[in-house]
């Protein structure tokens, strides 16, 4: 992990994190409060004060390929508790986005980002989240790694999910609203923008 | 009191009882509830992990119909949902180009005229002597951890709703309801929220941790106002069980299903049938 510090790459990083709306970076002292009160840390690879110093000092692949990034469950105590009031929990959510546009998420965490697409494509198809779809589309995508990492897992899964549809939880048809075009206009909309943005 | 209801997707599904319990204990309060025409989903974690824009877009819509619908409170009772519509909220309201954007994509401009309120602030704007006055059924036996876990409360300066470290309104609440409310640490504490099934090993270490304190502390019952918080206390206790080799059975209510219950609903009318964890055992 050879990290040549040059003055434009430790610039470029900060502004861009800046640009994107995630405030000061230089602010941050790194006193490492938001490090001992995240709850998610120890499934961490880089710590979120570190995260925070590597964005100061432009070390933009450690960043962005980290699994940091994507363990973050976005509890916001980070934020609430940071003595310079620096958003370490928005800082996330921008080096999410990077991370994605430039494709270097995290293998071991790709699963949550499957998860998150699952979701999306739900909401733009229907207007709103149609759970069972939703999950059978995520396990479909998901079952064979899930079972090689934990078996476990799909049995819980699975007994949960039985569970829900026991107890009624769970739709078996999708609750397709009047305004689902607008949804999916709101979907397109959105892309076709941020795609302009990145080829401004 | 009238109030505009954004149920959002989870009431709908998997929190279906925190639905049948908000009305329920609404109806039973005299708090009038209407739904918000054509709602859609809030976009949740899905859409802020992934997409700035489209995570004020979509809640934009929401509070885009609310000021058309002539609803000036809205009530967002998953923590989740009222988050992310008080995010958009606030982030449009502060950043023009931004609220000029999201015009763009949405269509519908909003002017910032609606108020979005959670469940225990509904409860709070009642009125906790209102609340007591309704009480026929004190729910004398149960002793609960309020568990207020992270959207109702962070970041402060966006939610400003109750303390961020030591919050009190639920406490409040289920003491109005003859219930005695504990004191304990993981009030706050993350539960690992929407990683329920792209990341059981994270979500059960910490929701177990979240149990095991309320019940060292003394709780026969948590509290909670959220269907992710509920998701991972009560349909995945099982299987906390089972990874930590533990036999822990502690019933997770809604809080609208204890004031729906205190207020004399039946236990089927506030759905907590459908709970996987038995809630049945503390109510006589």
């Amino acid at each position: 992990m050879a990290t040549i510090l040059e003055k434009e790459a430790i610039e470029s990083f900060a502004q861009e994190v800046e640009r994107a709306g995630g405030g000061a970076v230089a602010d941050c002292y790194q006193c490492g409060k938001c490090s001992a009160g995240c709850p998610v840390a120890s499934f961490m690879d880089l710590l979120p004060h570190q995260v925070v110093r590597c964005v100061q000092l432009g070390m933009r692949d450690e960043v962005l390929k980290s699994r940091t990034i994507w363990v973050c469950a976005s509890c916001q105590t980070c934020t609430t508790r940071c003595p310079k009031e620096f958003e370490i929990a928005r800082l996330m959510d921008i080096l999410r986005e990077i991370s994605l546009r430039e494709g270097t998420v995290a293998v071991s965490e790709k699963d949550k980002l499957r998860f998150h697409r699952a979701f999306l494509k739900s909401v733009e198809h229907h207007g709103r989240i149609f759970e069972l779809g939703m999950m059978q589309d995520f396990k479909i995508r998901t079952a064979a790694q899930q079972a090689a990492k934990d078996p476990r897992v799909l049995m819980h899964d699975a007994m949960m999910g039985t569970g829900m549809l026991l107890k009624k939880k769970l739709r078996f048809l999708p609750d397709n609203i009047k305004g689902k075009k607008h949804v999916k206009e709101i979907f397109d909309r959105v892309r076709k923008r941020e795609k302009s943005r990145v080829n401004q | 009191m009238k109030v505009g209801y954004y149920p959002g997707c989870s009431l709908e599904g998997t929190a279906r009882e925190f639905g049948i319990s908000v009305e329920k204990s609404c109806e039973l309060l005299g708090i009038d509830l209407v739904e918000l025409e054509d709602w859609s989903c809030c976009g949740a974690t899905a859409a802020h992990n992934t997409s700035h824009l489209l995570s004020i877009a979509l809640p934009a819509r929401n509070l885009a119909l609310a000021e058309r619908q002539g609803f000036d409170q809205l009530l967002s009772p998953c923590a989740a949902c009222s988050n992310r519509l008080i995010s958009a909220h606030k982030e449009m309201a502060e950043n023009e180009a931004l609220r000029n954007d999201v015009a763009e994509v949405t269509g519908l401009p909003y002017s910032g005229g609606v108020t979005v309120l959670n469940y225990l602030d509904l409860i709070l704007k009642f009125g906790l002597t209102n609340v007591e006055s309704k009480v026929t059924r004190k729910l004398e036996n149960f002793k609960i951890a309020c568990y207020y876990g992270c959207l109702l409360v962070r970041p402060p300066k966006v939610i400003e709703f109750d303390d961020p470290e030591n919050p009190q309104s639920m406490d409040k609440i289920v003491a109005a309801l003859g219930a005695e409310p504990i004191e304990w640490e993981y009030k706050v504490e993350c539960c690992g929220g929407g990683f329920t099934i792209s990341d059981p090993t994270l979500v059960e270490t910490l929701s177990h941790d979240i149990l095991q304190n309320a019940e060292a502390e003394g709780a026969n019952a948590v509290a909670v106002s959220c269907p992710l918080c509920h998701a991972n206390l009560d349909m995945k206790q099982a299987a906390i069980n089972a990874r930590f080799r533990e036999r822990r059975k502690l019933p997770i209510y809604y809080v609208s299903e204890l004031v729906a219950l205190a207020c004399g609903a039946t236990p089927e009318e506030t759905g907590i049938n459908k709970h996987f964890v038995d809630s049945y055992t503390l109510i006589r």
